[in-house]
Parts: structure tokens; sequence; C-alpha cells
């Protein structure tokens, strides 16, 4: 399923892109902390939809990102970003970049830095002082911030609709148009039932995998 | 200098080290800049073509600089009403749902009660949910209450709904570190429930009802997704934009989102400069 696919890659996207970020602010922030989250949730003050269009601006053809990447070859010379899936994965991760940032933040944040250093002072390298401590200790975020980005994102059909063609319809899309348009109630409700019910599904490998506790300790 | 110290041998090994240290916090500083001017980009875009002097209804490409999209900000037919209608649906749902929210927020820490647990899982639904799903079922069920019709009685109800779960969990939480001491107290220097509540309770938590009201106004205003399922014919500022983005946008919306950003940002930028002058003289 395309929905699940797209939002998944968005969301990995998400964690790899504001995990560093996260990790930045809460053992370097120093007094500019509040400052830098303002920051992060600056995107939020600006419109959705308004958000989205300004990106459809950015990746048009023609424009600076597409040309760039022309030239660099990245992109064939009749390339472009708009239409693609590409352009939908991109729409969504920054949209949704700030639900995974503050969370993993948060939990960033409580890690008390002598633990770092004791797992350092036992001879502990800063790679593995990182894998076995640091990470660990910020899973609840980990787990808040990935369920916070890929639920709304496996739901979300405004940048399908602004960003990609007609082959990265998402399952929002098709809800919104059999409800909206095409007046087809029962096959549209079914299908966000099914939505729903993937998204739980996918919940609960999740938590399977993670641990139940990690779960209903923070995810709200 | 540093340079030089480390051709000695013996300077060496801790040299190496600090480098690396060095090297690693700056690659992470300069990583959480490019973070940033990738979170601004679309910012910055937004308001520089909010100065383009579009040709055509195309408002892709530069094309040079005006105010005239400032001056006439309501130039675009439809684009004035629709606002008006955003804040008044705004004002109102959060009025209500910071109200109704905070009621149920003192009833959850408070008592306990049958549904009490329920209520908890009811009051988050509404969050864990895709919107997508929340705007349907709102609009399959406005479907079969013909008495309402679809406009801004729809949506003013539907923003109502989602709103009063962020106002509940920002009051309870704070709510849940309330020394409940100081309402004994009243009550011992002979104060009855109400004023207990007018004088003691209520400004102690104002500010998180305060922080509920502009959080579920500021959601209120962006909301897209359920109103766009709900709004029959009327026209939010969102839905003004989507039908606009269809066709073009007009350099106006640009206008307006930049003008939004401003003047939120400023009132969040001076409320955390504050709170840094205040937590740096205590």
């Amino acid at each position: 399923m395309r929905s699940i696919e797209y939002a998944g890659i968005a969301t990995a996207i998400a964690f790899l892109v504001s995990y560093p970020v996260a990790y930045w602010i809460a053992f370097r922030g120093g007094r500019w902390k509040n400052l830098l989250l303002l920051f992060i949730i600056a995107p939020f003050f600006v419109t959705y939809l308004i958000r989205t269009l300004a990106w459809q601006t950015i990746l048009a053809d023609h424009g600076f990102v597409v040309n760039t990447l022309q030239n660099l070859h990245v992109l064939g010379s009749g390339g472009r970003l708009l239409a693609t899936g590409t352009a939908v994965v991109a729409g969504i991760t920054y949209n949704f970049l700030p639900f995974m940032a503050l969370p993993l933040y948060v939990s960033l944040e409580q890690i008390d830095p002598r633990l770092i250093e004791a797992a350092e002072d036992l001879y502990a390298n800063k790679i593995r002082a990182f894998l076995r401590v640091t990470l660990p200790l910020s899973l609840p975020g980990v787990v808040a911030g990935t369920l916070l980005t890929f639920i709304p994102a496996a739901g979300d059909f405004i940048n399908a609709q602004l960003l990609g063609g007609p082959d990265n319809h998402m399952i929002g899309n098709v809800i919104q148009s059999k409800f909206l348009e095409l007046s087809d109630y029962p096959a549209a409700a079914a299908m966000s039932f099914i939505l729903m019910g993937a998204i739980l599904a996918f919940v609960a490998i999740y938590a399977f995998i993670v641990g139940t506790e990690q779960l209903t300790g923070t995810a709200v | 200098m540093s340079a030089v110290a480390a051709q000695r041998p013996r300077a060496r090994r801790s040299f190496v080290a600090s480098t690396w240290t060095l090297v690693k916090r700056h690659v992470l500083t300069v990583y959480s800049i490019l973070f940033f001017a990738y979170l601004m980009l679309p910012i910055v875009v937004v308001a520089l073509f909010s100065f383009n002097n579009p040709v055509g209804q195309f408002n892709y490409t530069w094309q040079g600089f005006t105010w005239n999209n400032w001056r006439y900000w309501n130039g675009v037919p439809g684009i004035q009403s629709a606002i008006v209608l955003s804040l008044e649906i705004a004002f109102i749902a959060s009025l209500a749902a910071t109200a109704l929210g905070s009621m149920i927020a003192l009833a959850l820490v408070r008592y306990r009660f049958r549904f009490r647990a329920a209520t908890n899982i009811l009051i988050f639904l509404p969050l864990s949910t895709p919107e997508i799903v929340l705007g349907a079922s709102l609009l399959t069920l406005f479907l079969h209450f013909t008495f309402v019709p679809f406009g801004f009685w729809t949506i003013l109800i539907a923003h109502i709904m989602f709103c009063i779960s962020f106002a509940v969990v920002t009051v309870k939480a704070r709510l849940i570190g309330f020394d409940r001491h100081l309402e004994e107290a009243a009550m011992d220097l002979g104060a009855n429930e109400f004023v207990t509540f007018r004088k003691v309770t209520l400004p102690l938590i104002a500010p998180a009802v305060l922080a509920a009201f502009l959080l579920c106004f500021a959601i209120s205003v962006d909301d897209f997704v359920v109103t766009y399922f709900n709004s029959g014919a009327s026209v939010t500022f969102p839905i003004y934009v989507w039908g606009a983005a269809r066709i073009g946008a007009p350099a106006q919306v640009n206008v307006i989102g930049t003008a939004i950003f401003v003047i939120a940002i400023s009132g969040a930028l001076a409320n955390v400069l504050i709170q840094m002058r205040r937590a740096k003289h205590a």
C-alpha cells in the first residue's frame, strides 16, 4: 500500500534528520534551548497549505532545486521533481518534522550527561556509549515521535495532491474524492476504517517490538 | 598555533582527541544550522513571493518587487470573507472548547467517577486519529443530522470537538502539579467552594487556560482537512487557499500567510525572550 510506504519512508527520514538536531539542542543548547525549540515549531505558524504550496514553488520545473540537480546530472535534463513520489515524501517529511524533533528532544533532554560520562569512564568509546546509553535512553522519544509522525502522515492527502501526480495518490486522496466528489459514502467509510485498522495494526506490531510499557508511558 | 603543537609527538594524542571532539561538535553545529535553514526555507519563500509581481495567474517565478500585494491584501474576491469566517469560527470554537476542556480536565484530575478511564481514552482518541478519518466520520454524522445545515455550524461543532482534546491535555498538565492544600486553606479561612474556585483555583490555572485558548485558536485557524469535509459551501481561509491552489494561488495568499506568521512568531518570540531574561535574573 502506497500510503504506508510513503508514510514509513517519511517517518524514517524525519527520524534520521532530526535526531542529531534534537541531540544538539538537548546537550549543547545551553540557555538558547527555548529559542531553538521555537524555531523548530516555527513552520507551524505558517498555514499548512501555504507551507506545502511553498514547496511547490521550490520544487517547480525550472526552479532552483531542479536546475541544480539537472546541472549535477542527478536528474536527467527532462527530469522533474514535482508530481513524483519523491516530492510527496519530501513534503510529508518536512511537514511532520517538528512532530518528530520535539519528542526526541524531550527524551534526550532528560538524559543525565553523567551517565554518558560514566560509560566513557568505563572504557566505552563514543560510538559504543551512544549506542548503549544515549540511544536506549531516548527510546521513549523515538517511539512517541515515530507514532506522531506516522499516524497523520498515513492519512495525509494534501501533499500527494499538491506535490504529487496522479500516480502518487495516497489512501487519503481516494477517501477524499470518494466522499466529496463521487458521494460514494459506503465505500469511503469502509476505506476510512481500513486506514484506521491498518494504522492500529502497525501500532500494535510496533508496540510488540519495542515493548508496551514504552508506548503507554509516552505515546501521549 | 595549535597546529604547531600538533607536530610535537607528546602532544599528539591529546590533540587528535581534542580535534576529534572539536570536529564532532562543529559537524553537529553545522548540521543543525543546515537543518534550521531547511525548516525556514519555505517560510522565506512564502514571504519573498508575497512581494512578487506575478505575470498571469501563476506565482511561481520571481518577476519583480512590489508592495501592491500588501497594499491590496483583500484585492482578490472572496479572500476577506474567508479570513473573517476563519477568525470567527476560531474565536468561538476556542472559547467553547477551552471552557468545556478546562471543566473536563478538572473533573478528570479531581474526581474518581465511573467512566473516568473511558473519558480519558475518548479525549485522546481525536488526537491519535488521522484527520481524514475524523473529517469523514463527522461528515457521515452530519449527513444523518439533516437539521444542521452544512456550513458555519457544522464547521464550528467539528472545531469545538477536536479542540476540546487539546484544551483538556493542556489544562490537565497544569492541574497535576497543583497543590490542593491551597484550596483547603481557602476553605479553612471561610471561603465557600465557588469563592475558592474564583479566587484560588482559577488564577492558578489561568496560564494553562490561556495557553489552551491560544493553542485551540491556532489549530482551528489552520485546520483544513476536517473543515474541508464539513464546510458545505462555506469558505474558510485554508479552504480558500486550497481552491485557489488549483488555478494558481494569488500572491495575496502569501501576504496573509506571512502576516499570520509574523504576528504569531513575534508573540512567541517575546514570550521566550521574557522567559530567558527571567531565568538569567533568577
